[in-house]
């Protein structure tokens, strides 16, 4: 095999199995976007952490607690699937702890209240899901059958997300406008999840060819306007766009400019919640070193004494 | 955490059986310290929605495998024994099942 011949190969949609032979690149391409995928993931838990112990009743606590379950376990299939391309969970993960890997850019965005978490599940889990479904059909097939789990499992995360919304917009004109009020500071940054605009994503072209990807940003970010926008309208939510508008020619919603300065500004570092989430996970990774310890101790004391 | 990062959890790979009647297939891999905490934590992650009713966890060591290198030589020989498929065999009209 050499890239000319794989390329063919991946381009036909056969699939790469973890022993194959693969480009550099395309290993390489796949550990970093895989990786940033499990530590979004996992940091995609705290935003809503922050709301379990405060759930408005006990139906919607366990469903939330359910959700962020389901988070952690999208992480270590994620993990799982890095994994088969030769890098270790813990390394990628002491990267996200010291800072020097990237997550999704939505998660330093703060919870401010119980309406945000029905934002977070349909705009936030909504929008992944328009990213996750096509990497079902990726050509390296760990990622893909991970990702076949994960969409299994999230189509419930956004239908409780925009329940929680709906009930809010049927509620007292104060629900009400929370709810408001979470939409307009949620939708930007959800739009941004679908990462750079095309001409300014170089990578992308890339990972289309390696059946990586199978749509671009900018196509996966229409798709997503065009399905919330009437969602939106059907419980009296007004989307946060004065340019927002139908058009009868391109059958697509056209939508203002994203402010891509401050897209850059919290991937760097610079969004409200970004020191808080690291620390958060240092310190959760710190306050388990006991338990993993001593569950290693167990593990080594078992296996000495049955080899006795 | 250096010393801690040395001794690694091994890796564990799952397979579940989904119900009665039909064989284990695999569904994913996890880290565990030890036999039982892979099979709890199997069942806390891959049988969340009624995936299963038997795990089995096999450390991912103990797994040998057939390398890439070899598919041609171990699976391409099967290629030219058509004969070992029923369709090879022609048979007369008159013969309605066999
Ligand atoms: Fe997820
Ligand atoms: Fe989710």
């Amino acid at each position: 095999m050499n890239s000319t011949l794989f390329d063919a190969y991946v381009a036909d949609e056969k699939k790469i199995e973890p022993k194959d032979w693969m480009p550099d690149a395309y290993r390489k391409t796949l550990v970093r976007q895989i990786s940033q995928h499990a530590h979004s993931e996992v940091v995609g838990m705290l935003p809503e952490a922050n709301w379990i112990s405060r759930a408005p009743s006990l139906k919607r606590k366990a469903i939330l607690m359910a959700k962020v379950q389901d988070e952690a376990g999208h992480g270590l299939y994620l993990y799982s699937a890095a994994e088969t391309l030769g890098v270790e969970r813990d390394d990628l993960y002491l990267d996200l702890l010291e800072g020097k890997a990237k997550y999704s850019s939505i998660f330093n965005y703060p919870t401010q209240n119980w309406a945000d978490i029905g934002a977070i599940g349909w705009l936030v889990d909504g929008a992944a899901i328009m990213n996750q479904v096509p990497l079902c059909k990726c050509s390296y097939g760990p990622y893909a059958r991970a990702m076949v789990r994960v969409c299994k499992e999230e189509s419930f995360h956004q239908r409780q997300g925009f329940q929680i919304m709906l009930v809010m917009t049927e509620g007292s004109a104060e629900q009400k406008a929370m709810a408001q009020d979470a939409m307009n500071r949620w939708w930007w940054p959800a739009l941004m999840m679908f990462g750079p605009p095309d001409g300014d994503s170089p990578n992308s072209a890339q990972s289309m060819k390696w059946n990586i990807k199978r749509f671009s940003n900018d196509e996966l970010r229409q798709k997503f306007v065009d399905m919330t926008v009437p969602q939106a309208e059907l419980i009296g939510l007004t989307v946060p766009d004065a340019d927002l508008k139908w058009n009868e020619q391109t059958g697509h919603y056209d939508f203002g400019e994203i402010d891509w300065s401050e897209f850059k500004r919290v991937i760097k570092g610079g969004g409200p919640c970004n020191v808080e989430r690291l620390a958060a996970c240092n310190k959760a990774w710190n306050d388990g070193a006991w338990v993993r310890q001593a569950a290693t101790a167990y593990a080594e004391k078992k296996s000495s004494n049955a080899t006795r | 955490m250096s010393s801690e990062t040395k001794k690694k959890w091994p890796l564990w790979e799952v397979f579940i059986r989904s119900r009665q009647g039909l064989s284990h297939k695999h569904a994913g891999s996890l880290h565990a310290a030890d036999a039982e905490m892979a099979l709890e934590n199997a069942r806390d992650v891959y049988t969340r929605r009624n995936e299963g009713e038997s795990l089995w966890v096999v450390e991912a060591v103990h797994i040998v495998a057939s390398s890439p290198g070899d598919k041609s030589t171990y699976f391409d020989p099967a290629n030219d024994k058509v004969y070992r498929h029923p369709t090879f065999y022609k048979l007369p009209d008159e013969v309605k099942h066999m």
